[in-house]
């Protein structure tokens, strides 16, 4: 905004037509509407550090109680039992498996996805697929997690193929969490996938390449760093997703060993505590916001690397 | 000349396509085309199986019964209702508040300024934020505020809101960055204020696209659960939730309790229920997809 001489007169008469071009810098009214604006775009700003005080306030008095390192490094997670213990690694080690185990899954599938849409499809085929994958990154997790528990758990892995394994499994949450991620993945990778000038794809063509080798050999490592943000992001949300392990992963925090065991992650375990009937600030509570702030804190060390990464990629075409 | 230029084309295309149609080529494409396979068989059978299991209580009962303790009784009246509240009250914040913001990064913002690229890594950022972590936040600011009775549906919609916020804003921005620039500067020729411009041109012009992107966010938060789990969501919902500060139980959450209880009766009543939200979700998205067919300028 350039700063504006009074030059007295109805120039601040909206509409005037004699009204001088600086007019418009006049009227006290679009002020406030600015003011109003940049004050929406700061509720989000409010909103992050409303997090960081609502998880840290709490926890700070869970880390008063409970040493950090006890924390971090214990092997028993039994905030319930007298002596209550906090170890975290229990936690940790269902959610890295319901993780890696989506990875599995939704890696392959999702890049596989994204170089058929973005270098083999044709227009007509991708409008009707992008809207199919659309729909399954639309199912609410609470129906994923039903499904898994119900369908994937009992009639799969149990009467299909005789596993020994009980009600819940950490195989099943993260299989079903895999096919959630897929469209992160897919969408993600497509679109960095997309921005590969079509010149490359010319000149690999031109020296005789056929598509795969085109495909793999020069978009994919140039559109690699926009394909590990996609990844990077699907960790975030494997890491962060609750309903479906809260339903199908079990909620008896132990160490698990193997991918048939039933397991407590970090958020089924939020989830589960919260619907007991915790009095604020007793350590039960504060429990809470402890393996919040920890969840918290690893999402977004996550998600900027993911950022960092987008930025490179857009950069770089 | 005519002669070996063809040639040479059929040698390149010859080659070319011997190249695609090598078994290493066709094993890839095969893999690529089973790995959308896969993806959309899930989704099929997840459907059918869901609709199947819950097709014996798709009737009148799932639609005007309270939640029971015998499954036979039960339905999900509150829930529905409940839901209808929560997800209307986020609209009814989420909208104004997503849109001006976009409005301020899009139009008025200086994007060099430290500030403005703070804000933006910062929804970029929250758009990734474990949707329970929302949960966590309404329930420490209505501990904070000394609320008693965390199970309001204010409060849910304030989580809600804050959860999808970032969506709203980053699709308002894609429709207000698509309206051409030429648009702004007729406006701003004939003497219109910025305020103007945006108000009676850009923002009118970009309403299809938002809409859209509105409603895709809105059924995002209509099918989340995790972050009304500590809201104490659970409770026993046995009235139609009246007021902002009414108790309530949503779609999602009800699903989750059916779930968890051992009787098989309950397991129909969350497919059935299940249904009920993906229909509801479908018809969403159908519209969103309406719109942005039906409206969408292609300048």
């Amino acid at each position: 905004m350039s700063t504006v001489v009074n030059q007295g007169g109805p120039a601040g008469v909206p509409g005037h037509p004699g009204a001088s071009i600086t007019a418009r810098n006049r009227r006290p009214g679009e002020r406030a509407i600015r003011l109003g604006l940049f004050l929406a775009a700061a509720v989000s700003m409010a909103t992050t550090i409303g997090i960081v005080v609502a998880l840290l306030v709490p926890a700070l008095e869970f880390f008063a109680e409970v040493s950090v390192i006890d924390f971090l490094t214990g092997t028993r997670w039994a905030p319930q039992f007298s002596p209550a213990t906090f170890g975290v690694v229990p936690l940790i080690t269902a959610t890295l498996w319901t993780t890696a185990i989506a990875l599995l899954v939704a890696v392959p599938l999702g890049l596989g996805a994204a170089i058929y849409l973005s270098e083999y499809a044709h227009r007509r085929v991708r409008k009707v697929l992008k809207p199919i994958l659309e729909v399954l990154a639309g199912i609410p997790t609470v129906v994923f997690g039903f499904f898994a528990l119900t369908f994937v758990q009992a009639t799969i892995l149990r009467d299909l193929f005789s596993f020994q394994t009980g009600a819940f499994s950490v195989l099943a949450a993260g299989l079903v969490m895999g096919i959630m991620i897929i469209p992160t993945i897919a969408s993600l990778s497509e679109d960095a996938m997309s921005a590969v000038p079509m010149s490359m794809r010319q000149g690999s063509a031109a020296l005789g390449a056929n598509r795969m080798q085109t495909s793999l050999r020069v978009v994919f490592p140039a559109a690699l760093s926009g394909i590990i943000a996609a990844i990077v992001l699907g960790i975030s949300r494997a890491i962060g997703e609750t309903m479906i392990v809260a339903i199908a992963a079990g909620n008896q925090a132990r160490i698990v060993e193997g991918p048939l065991e039933a397991g407590q992650t970090m958020t089924g375990f939020i989830a589960n505590a919260a619907l007991g009937d915790a009095r604020v600030g007793s350590l039960e509570y504060n429990t809470l916001f402890a393996v919040g702030l920890l969840l918290f804190a690893l999402t977004l060390v996550i998600n900027f690397i993911s950022i960092r990464l987008v930025r490179r990629f857009r950069e770089a075409y | 000349m005519a002669t070996t230029a063809d040639a040479a084309r059929a040698a390149i295309t010859g080659r070319a396509r011997g190249g695609e149609r090598s078994t290493r080529s066709l094993v890839f494409l095969l893999l690529l085309w089973l790995s959308l396979l896969i993806a959309f068989g899930v989704l099929v059978t997840l459907i059918v199986t869901i609709a199947q299991d819950g097709a014996g209580r798709l009737d009148s009962g799932l639609l005007t019964g309270y939640s029971a303790s015998v499954p036979e009784e039960a339905g999900a009246r509150a829930a529905i209702l409940g839901s209808a509240w929560v997800i209307g009250t986020t609209a009814v914040l989420t909208i104004p508040l997503g849109v001006a913001a976009a409005i301020h990064l899009e139009e008025f913002a200086d994007k060099k300024h430290w500030f403005n690229r703070l804000l933006e890594l910062n929804i970029q950022n929250l758009a990734a934020v474990p949707a329970i972590i929302y949960g966590m936040l309404a329930l420490g600011f209505l501990a904070l505020l000394g609320v008693q009775n965390k199970n309001v549906v204010i409060g849910g919609a304030l989580a809600l809101s804050l959860l999808i916020l970032p969506v709203v804003i980053i699709a308002t921005r894609e429709a207000l960055r698509a309206v051409p620039d030429e648009i702004r500067q007729g406006s701003l020729a004939l003497g219109a204020t910025k305020w103007q411009t945006v108000w009676r041109q850009t923002l009118p012009s970009a309403v299809p696209g938002i809409a859209t992107g509105t409603i895709l966010a809105l059924s995002r938060a209509l099918g989340e659960a995790a972050p009304l789990l500590l809201l104490g969501g659970l409770v026993y919902v046995t009235f139609d939730p009246n007021g902002l500060l009414s108790g309530f139980t949503t779609l999602p959450i009800q699903i989750f309790n059916w779930t968890g209880r051992p009787q098989a009766g309950f397991h129909e009543l969350a497919a059935a229920a299940s249904v009920v939200l993906l229909v509801l979700l479908l018809a969403m998205n159908a519209l969103a997809i309406f719109i942005r067919n039906r409206y969408q300028h292609r300048w």
